[in-house]
């Protein structure tokens, strides 16, 4: 037989060939030709990307080993393409209307572009795909070590018992030549549409090789070993696969749950909607890939009964496709079935890792990379390096994982089973996908605590049992020796297949929890408009399927065009197109390849998305979806950035221009007011020493009456006194206002500093109500100060208060944070125009100067009232004029009491 | 004699020293505090000299000035503005408005006196 090293070459010139074909398949989609490589038949060869090693090698071991129940994963798929192909019709549409990238971006682009459900999604779908890329590895393991050992079936099994060493050996290597190959495969270049025409066309070409081989595996053991169909029935009916009994629960849990994994399978919506080019193409695959799979399938159960009739006991029947032949030594059979499964494994661990890369990259990668470089990546091909490095370590990683989950399980579980714990896994997502696009109630939040719940049960009931992270005696008697949370009888749900009962309990409550957080949240506005739109999705006309359905006039195309580029280059542009369309004059068709050029064009100086939009409202299919409004949004603020800089320029001119205007006007007003203050001190004390000066004089001039003496003397004397008060007022209003002044804070009783104060005003022709009550309370304050402000109020009532019988009432209100102290008298008041005035200096409410005061006590009092922690304000609509002192405590002031 | 003055000032001092000093020569002093209705004061008393405070209660002596001069049977009539305010622009402003002479607070008694003769005096001739 062929050696191990013949058959490493062997996969390696496999590999260089899929190479060729993606190189070639790359070059002939850049050029426009190779329709044929967009055509539905690539399209539905590409799918088959569903089956994996699993189905390859997987489904004849499930066969021999639980019967037809390998059928169920086919099945559910069949159903969904034959009977539900319209729910991947929508699915479809969508991603093209909304430029989708992942199943990841779908979900979180509907949910309001929420970056949590995406990196949700993102995270379920890398560990759930996990446990599928280690089956891959396994299975070409396997196959690895099926050539490196010998034809003996005892003697592999005991290899792979007794050279772990060697076989993980092999697998590690297996995993790096999986990861450079992705590598290569799917970073060559990075497209915004993440389209890869090459990769595709590759897989489609494996997606015939696995299929010929595992055909040729089964027509070799039905007519070549057997001898014949009837011959082949007869084995089958005599072998253990024959007494296969159905079993209700695990048959209709399978079936549904491969039912939603070929819809919420990463690689799935990798082929099935961003690879995909056309929508007709699916008409195609709703029949054409049901038929691929039952060809795929035909062959199972024959090679299943007679691998099971002819090779000895032991043998691993996972490897049959590939131990029959060579039990049988046809070696180029058996070479065709290693590279039927390598294709298998292969094309699943391209597609996945591609799918997972793009997400773990878009969703998690770049944004943390670009919050990091906070909002710095302006240079578009710094991105586009990121980009492409942190896709190809993210392949890295995700292969990487698969490997360690494969040592973990140390690959000895049975396919299928690893295959079943991803599909598990992967359909989570299914719920909130499907409300994404029948229910536009659903929210974010609702996505997020669905997401949430089911990942969290399913890692409990199904993935941690998988690796053996729960200890027997944990699986037994639960966690703690909880029963009712033992991870594979939830809630007591005994008697229940694992995996039936860890898809029930997983759905079931993702859902639940789902619609409730749903119905009780409400959608914030994008998710609104994203629910409608991927809802309604065909109620849009068109679509975003480039332009030929267009119907655009050219001459609109043509003025558009001259705005954007300029008269004389959109001019000659239409010409040249006209000519290549064969015209010699007038303008050229809008053909869709025009229209195409004339955007890429557009593109150029206004941005993709901005042109797409203009191009889509003049070719009247107004398709402009959210996306692509956010994208023009994007575009427009680009350009406003840079306008938006050089308004700020002229923004900082004009506002120092404004600074200085603003400070030649302080000082013009702080000139005036100095002058005004000046004018106003000039005429308080020159008016005083006018009549000093003057009745000094006439003292002065002798033989003067003695009455008239006396009464000189006494007005000379006053006038003194009142030149006196004036410049006391003044320096201490000048203290104050310094902050110079020095207080002396003691406790004080207001009674007692009322009492000092009426005493001191001495005006026996006021009356004066008191509050004996209220003013019997306790504070901190300077009393001297304190005092000061209350002779001003009282001495102003006494000069001021025009009544016939002048009355001042003095109220208080004391609280636990302030005392107010009301100074209300019965005069008429101060004017309405002055009472904004008169706690400016030398302000006086009335006219009367004879008062005796230069209009500076309130000023004043104002000023002892800011030092001492209070205010004093005029309160208007009283009779009287009515003043309120009102003093702040401090907390614990109060309880000095 | 029949020489008047009409002396209008809100501060009783004031308005007492210069009532002496004009008054022991025999001048008839008649006196006016509120310097919204000083225009009446002045068209009811027709003074042959107005001695006008700047600083008045209810308008200021510069608009009283100003109204004085605008009206045909004041426009000569000299008057002396009383000013306490001291600042140089006070009196250009007066001058420009068309005051006769312009004094400063305080003033000495002689000088008062001067003034308003040298003023009574100018306006006859």
């Amino acid at each position: 037989m062929l050696g191990f090293n013949a058959i490493v070459f062997i996969a390696l010139a496999y590999v260089v060939m899929l190479f060729a074909v993606a190189f070639y398949a790359d070059r002939k989609a850049r050029r426009t030709g190779g329709a044929w490589l967009r055509g539905p038949w690539i399209y539905t060869l590409s799918l088959s990307v569903y089956c994996t090693a699993w189905t390859f090698y997987g489904a004849v071991g499930n066969a021999a080993r639980s019967g037809l129940e390998y059928l169920t994963i086919y099945l559910g798929p069949t159903l969904v393409f034959l009977g539900w192909w319209w729910i991947l019709r929508k699915l479809v549409r969508i991603g093209r209307a909304e430029r989708i990238t992942s199943i990841a971006d779908l979900v979180s682009s509907r949910y309001g572009k929420s970056s949590a459900v995406a990196v949700l999604v993102t995270i379920l779908a890398v560990v759930g795909s996990t446990p599928y890329i280690s089956l891959q590895l396994q299975s070409v393991t396997l196959s690895f070590v099926v050539f490196s050992g010998s034809t003996d079936q005892g003697q592999i099994s005991e290899l792979l018992v007794n050279d772990r060493a060697n076989v993980n050996r092999i697998a590690f290597w297996v995993s790096v030549g999986l990861a450079i190959f992705t590598i290569l495969f799917g970073t060559r270049n990075l497209d915004t549409n993440e389209r890869h025409y090459g990769v595709v066309t590759a897989i489609a070409v494996e997606a015939v090789v696995k299929l010929v081989a595992l055909i040729a595996v089964g027509a070799f053991v039905v007519w070549g070993v057997s001898g014949g169909i009837p011959q082949t029935l007869d084995i089958i009916a005599n072998s253990p696969v024959g007494e296969w009994r159905p079993e209700p629960s695990r048959w209709i849990g399978l079936t549904f749950l491969s039912a939603v994994a070929i819809i919420c399978l990463p690689r799935m919506f990798q082929v099935m909607v961003v690879e995909q080019s056309d929508e007709s193409h699916l008409a195609t695959a709703s029949w054409a890939f049901p038929l691929y799979l039952m060809a795929i399938s035909l062959f199972v159960l024959p090679i299943a009964a007679i691998g099971l009739a002819i090779l000895p006991d032991g043998a691993n029947p996972d490897l049959f496709v590939l131990t029959l032949p060579l039990e049988m030594e046809r070696d180029w059979l058996a070479t065709l079935a290693f590279l039927g499964g390598f294709s298998s494994a292969t094309s699943m661990v391209i597609v996945a890792a591609i799918a997972l890369s793009t997400m773990v990259s878009n969703h998690i990668v770049i944004p943390l990379w670009l919050a990091s470089r906070a909002g710095g990546a302006t240079v578009s091909g710094d991105v586009r390096s990121v980009v492409l490095m942190s896709r190809r370590v993210s392949i890295a990683a995700i292969v990487a994982l698969g490997y360690i989950y494969y040592r973990l399980t140390d690959g000895s579980t049975a396919l299928s089973a690893i295959g079943l714990v991803s599909f598990a896994g992967v359909a989570q997502v299914m719920p909130a996908l499907m409300a994404a696009l029948f229910w536009r109630g659903a929210t974010r939040r609702g996505a997020i605590a669905g997401l949430v719940t089911g990942f969290a049960v399913w890692a409990y009931t199904l993935l941690l049992p998988a690796v053996g992270a729960f200890s027997a005696e944990m699986l037994t008697f639960g966690p703690a020796g909880l029963e009712i949370l033992r991870p594979q009888a939830l809630f007591g749900f005994t008697g229940m297949d694992s995996l039936v009962h860890a898809i029930f309990w997983s759905i079931g409550l993702n859902t639940l929890a789902f619609l409730v957080v749903s119905l009780v949240t409400f959608p914030s506005p994008l998710e609104r408009l994203q629910g409608a739109s991927f809802v309604n999705v065909f109620e849009r006309s068109g679509g975003a399927r480039g332009w030929s359905g267009g119907v655009a006039a050219t001459e609109d195309l043509l003025v558009m065009t001259q705005r954007l580029l300029g008269a004389k280059e959109a001019q000659n542009m239409f010409h040249k197109a006209a000519v290549e369309q064969g015209k010699t004059s007038g303008l050229p068709d809008p053909t869709p390849d025009f229209v195409n050029v004339l955007e890429r064009e557009l593109a150029g100086s206004v941005g993709a998305a901005t042109a797409h939009a203009m191009i889509g409202q003049i070719n009247g299919q107004a398709s402009v979806s959210v996306q692509d409004l956010l994208a023009v949004a994007d575009e427009s603020a680009q350009m406003l950035e840079y306008s938006s800089q050089l308004e700020e320029k002229s923004r900082e001119l004009e506002q120092t221009a404004r600074q200085l205007r603003d400070a030649n006007e302080k000082l013009t007003a702080l000139s005036v007011q100095k002058d005004a203050f000046l004018s106003q001190i000039s005429h308080e004390l020159r008016t005083p020493m006018t009549s000093i000066r003057s009745f000094s004089e006439f003292l002065q001039e002798g033989d003067m009456p003695e009455k008239e003496r006396a009464r000189y003397s006494q007005i000379i004397h006053n006038e003194s006194i009142r030149l006196t008060r004036l410049l006391d007022d003044l320096l201490d209003l000048t203290v104050l206002e310094n902050g110079q002044v020095e207080l002396h804070i003691g406790p004080a009783t207001l009674r007692e500093l009322i009492d000092r104060a009426v005493a001191a005003t001495g005006a026996e022709h006021l009356a004066i109500d008191r509050d004996p009550a209220g003013e019997e309370v306790v504070f901190n304050t300077d009393s001297d100060r304190m005092t000061q402000v209350f002779i001003n109020l009282i001495s102003n009532a006494a000069k001021y208060c025009d009544a016939e019988k002048p009355r001042l009432k003095i109220a208080v209100q004391a609280s636990d944070h302030m005392i107010e102290i009301d100074f209300i008298d019965n005069g008429s008041g101060v004017p309405k125009d002055k009472e904004s005035i008169i706690f400016e200096k030398f302000a006086r409410a009335s006219d009367q100067s004879a008062a005796g005061s230069a209009g500076l006590g309130l000023a004043i009092s104002r000023e002892i009232l800011a030092r001492l922690g209070g205010e004093i304000r005029y309160i208007g609509g009283r009779d009287g004029a009515a003043f309120r002192v009102s003093i702040y405590l401090e907390q614990d002031s109060l309880a000095a009491e | 004699m029949g020489r008047s003055v009409l002396l209008i000032e809100d501060e009783p001092n004031i308005v007492e020293a210069i009532s002496f000093i004009l008054e022991r020569d025999g001048w008839t002093v008649r006196i006016h505090s509120d310097g919204a209705t000083a225009t009446d004061a002045v068209a009811r008393t027709n003074p042959d000299v107005l001695i006008l405070d700047v600083m008045l209660p209810g308008r200021s002596g510069f608009d009283i000035l100003k109204d004085l001069r605008r009206n045909g049977a004041t426009a000569n009539l000299p008057i002396l503005m009383l000013t306490a305010r001291g600042q140089t622009k006070d009196r250009e402003m007066a001058e420009s408005y068309g005051v006769s002479q312009f004094m400063t607070k305080p003033f000495s008694n002689a000088e008062m006196l001067e003034t308003v003769r040298a003023l009574a005096a100018e306006a006859k001739t």
